[in-house]
């Protein structure tokens, strides 16, 4: 493995498959079971469900209703 | 790539008109074009900025007649529809590269132009001569093309959104159910009795439910397996002066899912420097707004898909005057020329607008 400037083995990116876009979401490494991370493409809120295997699901939100 | 960082003149038939004064402002700011001369039967003599006045301490040209054109490299056509296509000569004589804002050359198959146009074509043949500039759907043509056929407003906006879904497979059929709403700059430059402010002013005008003329375009440019796509397209204008905003319902197999739908963007967009997938329910602006697009050479794309039915809505928002006309014509050019493809088209538009 290739060593950061301070001679610190590089830490393997973490990642997740977004399941509102597909697209492929960098987590950091200490992530946390209940984080919430945004989504690369739409900024949807998506939180952190498991660790082994990560997982992610869209965060709760609040609704809005325009059609009154 | 034909590559040439040498200025290249350009001028401008018929720049009295929105499309061919949206032509000028873009083309005075960007680096590697000087604007030579610029036309106008009615208005010669006369100092460009008392019709553009956004123009005015940026540009000192004043309108001439046609009949004076010197050559130049780039000749814009900002004339009325079928004046491009009998004047040809005329034109094809002054420079190497032709770009009509007109629809003159943008349907290449004759049936189809009768159809909608209602007349035959006056010189079919000189279509093929002309490249469909919308590079999100025509890039490799336009890197070697001769002349370039400017596309319609309403036909860039829904062509832009609906390609990658027509080219995935992901549709249940290729049909697509299309609502266009419009700004009254798309009407162009000439007052009409329908246009005078007391008749137009707040209205939201159902002006042509079927056969509008972009339709053709769709039919002509959305991929297809041999069949023909069907496309139903309904025009409302609105009261806003500038931008569309296009709501197209299209049907995707059951088991689809959002995801399927971004990931069909994804791989045909990514790169793309003027698309952007607008899908953003932590928004004020939760899907494409028009006004936030004013002036700029975006076109901004939302969908939303009902699981249950497979129904997806896909809207779809740009500026007429540029994405629609204009800014695409001169995004083509600096892919044909190999300039940076943004050149010229930087603004990001107004926020508050």
């Amino acid at each position: 493995m290739a060593n950061d400037p301070n001679g610190n083995a590089a830490a393997k990116k973490l990642t997740a498959v977004s399941p509102i876009t597909g697209a492929i979401v960098e987590l950091p490494a200490n992530v946390e079971v209940g984080e919430l991370i945004d989504d690369p493409e739409s900024g949807d809120e998506l939180e952190v469900v498991s660790l082994d295997p990560i997982t992610l699901q869209p965060a709760p939100q609040e609704e809005e209703d325009w059609g009154e | 790539m034909n590559s040439s960082s040498e200025i290249k003149t350009v001028s401008i038939v018929g720049a009295s008109g929105y499309t061919g004064g949206e032509a000028l402002r873009i083309l005075l700011a960007h680096p590697f074009f000087r604007v030579q001369q610029v036309t106008s039967e009615r208005l010669a003599g006369k100092p460009v900025s008392s019709t553009h006045p956004n123009l005015r301490g940026i540009c000192d040209l004043k309108f001439e007649k046609a009949e004076d054109l010197s050559e130049c490299d780039i000749l814009f056509l900002g004339l009325p529809h079928g004046e491009s296509q009998n004047r040809f000569e005329e034109f094809a004589g002054k420079a190497g590269v032709l770009c009509d804002l007109a629809s003159d050359f943008r349907i290449k198959d004759g049936a189809l132009y009768e159809k909608f146009y209602g007349h035959i074509h006056s010189a079919p043949a000189l279509a093929e001569q002309f490249t469909y500039a919308v590079p999100e759907v025509n890039r490799q043509e336009i890197g070697v093309a001769k002349h370039f056929a400017g596309a319609g407003c309403i036909a860039t906006c829904s062509l832009i959104s609906l390609y990658p879904l027509f080219a995935s497979g992901i549709l249940r059929e290729q049909r697509a159910f299309i609502d266009a709403k419009i700004g009254s700059s798309a009407t162009g430059a000439s007052p009409s009795p329908a246009s005078h402010h007391p008749e137009r002013a707040g209205c939201l005008r159902s002006f042509q439910p079927t056969g509008h003329r972009h339709t053709a375009e769709l039919l002509q440019y959305l991929p297809n397996n041999g069949e023909r796509p069907e496309v139903y397209l309904s025009a409302t204008s609105t009261s806003e002066v500038r931008g569309i905003l296009t709501t197209a319902q299209v049907f995707v197999d059951p088991q689809r899912t959002e995801a399927d739908v971004w990931g069909v963007y994804r791989e045909h967009y990514n790169s793309e420097p003027f698309v952007r997938i607008v899908k953003d329910k932590r928004s004020i602006y939760r899907y494409p707004e028009p006004k936030l697009l004013r002036g700029t050479n975006f076109v901004d794309i939302g969908f939303e898909l009902e699981p249950e039915t497979g129904r997806l809505v896909v809207m779809s928002a740009i500026d007429n005057l540029v994405k629609g006309s204009a800014g695409n014509i001169v995004q083509s050019l600096n892919i044909r020329f190999g300039y940076p493809e943004r050149l010229g088209l930087e603004f990001v538009g107004l926020h508050p607008a």
